[in-house]
């Protein structure tokens, strides 16, 4: 089991590498020179030519690209050309923020998706199945800040019942938290909640139609239990490879919605960051997601193999 | 006579073979594909056809007519700056399409060689090939389309390009699978046994076959696309002002939404149509083209 765990590990080396190489020039690609940014106004050209030195400019490509990597293996990801901030301590110090959308976020999509999905499996083909297809289809296709700025008109503007924006940490303030996350959540889990709900009704139908369900049935087992206790529980097993495309939405997701609600997390840092030039700060935080999507990756591989008995015993 | 009628007196039975039916056919019968064709159409009609219609300039400001609420002058309002809101969701569709088509080119001319290459020859080409594809995976879609955005600066055509190279790696990453299984097929061993160069099998005889999923792909793409566009100029990175377009509509609108609630409303309604009726194009045609479907 740890062999294949180190195996899977020992793959991804080759694509963080790759990874680290595509960040790099995206640097090198970016326009404009980023040392006038940090240089200030006067532009003094000593203050230039000191930081070329300081970021090997002068250097061969090859030299300065390895010697950045080495950087990043310690845990030195840039600092932001603005304020001087290792890059690192910014996505940290946002992190939390996105998390705590991120969780409940995922509370409201599982909360969502899954049973829907499974009631619409077990009453294919009637209204029911079709309204809860046709909302799904519709949670895929409606832009989530679209659907915040609708809330905060409805919910916020008209009626008054929740804050239109702002964040509160949990332990702080649970009550504000969870009034100033209620939409955001919402807005963010409903896209995943459609995603999940299409991907749980698919497979609990393909499990449902096993020999097993049908010894089930046949030994008689009431539905309830067959579809609890026999079928749900291996169709949730390849919803466990989904995680990480829902990693991957739940973050493009949180760059917008953060946006909307103007929740200082991690989406909003990469936005002004483009708009304020930090160079330094969007190349840390695509590395940073690159890293965690790759990690990802890994945790749902060998979760997957450890919820399934016969990929352990290969 | 296992082919006569069964009341023994009518001629021999019809035959239980019947031709299948067109794709076309098929597509028509598909209630899903129907109804997303007939939305998209709506969209191309209402983009290609802005120009020729009676409506009022989309970049003209009115400054006796600022956020002025729908009425029947101004079918959606007017915004921020007195424009006609039903104007600018007409040309705004334009751009949106416009992204979509044309994202979904510069995916599919660049991933659809190397899927080819990948698939074909395998080896070290496929491994360097599926290497770079993973790495540019790894990275989660809008934010990858945010950083090269960042890179080319703030336009529509920046956009589209960012839009289109984020999507290259699930091009090729489909053509790569799809190129793998048609190759072991007996027609391409009998054409490379009547001695047929490899561009010629695979522009001639693989492409043609693994043609159906790119097709599906690419019209579920441009729902993601046009999502995408919107998100981009809705963060300020995609069409600038004051072109407009359904995700810069919003962008404004967002800082209204106090005084001018209507113009939220319009903008959204047209991406959310747009992306359904792609969606639910791309379902259908999956249905209809999907091998194991049939």
């Amino acid at each position: 089991m740890l062999a294949l765990i180190g195996r899977r590990a020992l793959i991804a080396l080759p694509t963080l590498f790759l990874v680290s190489l595509f960040v790099f020039a995206l640097q090198r690609a970016l326009p404009g020179d980023p040392f006038l940014v940090i240089a200030g106004e006067e532009r003094d050209p000593e203050v230039i030519a000191r930081l070329r030195e300081i970021y090997r400019m002068d250097d061969p490509v090859v030299v300065q690209f390895f010697a950045w990597l080495g950087q990043v293996v310690q845990g030195d990801f840039g600092r932001s050309l603005r304020t001087g901030e290792p890059v690192l301590a910014l996505i940290l110090q946002k992190l939390p923020v996105t998390l705590q959308l991120a969780i409940a976020s995922i509370i409201v999509a599982i909360g969502i998706g899954i049973p829907a999905g499974i009631i619409a499996a077990r009453r294919k083909d009637t209204v029911v199945d079709y309204s809860a297809s046709a909302l799904a289809l519709s949670g895929l296709s409606i832009p989530n800040f679209w659907l915040g700025i609708m809330l905060i008109l409805v919910v916020s503007v008209e009626l008054k019942w929740l804050p239109a924006s702002g964040y509160e940490p949990f332990f702080s303030n649970p009550k504000g938290a969870i009034e100033r996350l209620i939409m955001p959540a919402f807005v963010l889990g409903s896209g995943l909640a459609a995603f999940l709900m299409r991907h749980t009704r698919s497979a609990m139908l393909e499990v449902l139609r096993s020999d097993y369900v049908r010894t089930a049935r046949a030994k008689g087992l009431d539905e309830d239990a067959v579809v609890n206790r026999h079928a749900l529980r291996n169709a949730l097993v390849p919803i466990i490879t989904l995680s990480t495309i829902l990693f991957g939405e739940l973050l493009g997701g949180a760059v917008l919605t953060e946006q909307v609600f103007t929740i200082p997390g991690f989406g909003k840092l990469i936005v002004d960051a483009v708009f304020n030039r930090d160079y330094g700060v969007v190349q840390g935080v695509v590395l940073c997601t690159a890293i965690g999507f790759i990690l990802m990756n890994l945790l749902a591989d060998v979760l997957y193999i450890l919820v399934n008995p016969r990929l352990r015993a290969q | 006579m296992a082919a006569a009628g069964t009341d023994g007196l009518t001629g021999p039975a019809e035959p239980s073979f019947r031709p299948r039916p067109s794709v076309m056919a098929r597509l028509v019968r598909n209630r899903s594909a129907l109804i997303g064709g007939a939305i998209v159409l709506a969209f191309v009609l209402m983009a290609l056809f802005a120009p020729l219609l009676p409506l009022a300039d989309p970049l003209k400001s009115n400054f006796l007519a600022i956020r002025k609420p729908p009425s029947e002058l101004y079918w959606f309002g007017t915004d921020e700056l007195g424009r006609d809101q039903v104007s600018r969701l007409f040309y705004g569709a334009r751009a949106s399409l416009l992204a979509g088509i044309v994202s979904v080119l510069i995916a599919l001319a660049i991933g659809v060689p190397f899927g080819l290459l990948a698939g074909w020859y395998g080896g070290w080409i496929d491994a360097v090939i599926s290497r770079v594809t993973e790495a540019m995976l790894a990275c989660p879609f809008l934010i990858l389309a945010i950083a090269f955005a960042a890179v080319l600066g703030p336009s529509l055509t920046n956009a589209m390009i960012a839009i289109g190279l984020s999507a290259v790696p699930i091009f090729v990453r489909l053509v790569r699978a799809q190129v793998m299984s048609v190759k072991t097929e007996d027609f391409v061993e009998g054409a490379r046994a009547v001695g047929a160069r490899d561009l010629r099998i695979v522009l001639r005889h693989i492409l043609p076959n693994i043609m159906s999923p790119i097709v599906v792909q690419s019209t579920l793409f441009m729902a993601q696309a046009i999502i995408l566009e919107a998100a981009l100029s809705f963060l300020g990175l995609g069409q600038q002002p004051p072109s407009p377009s359904w995700g810069q509509m919003l962008n404004v609108a967002k800082n209204f939404m106090d005084q001018a609630p209507w113009m939220s409303v319009a903008p959204g309604i047209c991406i959310f149509l747009a992306v359904l009726g792609f969606n639910m194009l791309g379902d259908g045609l999956r249905d209809v083209l999907d091998p194991k479907e049939n």
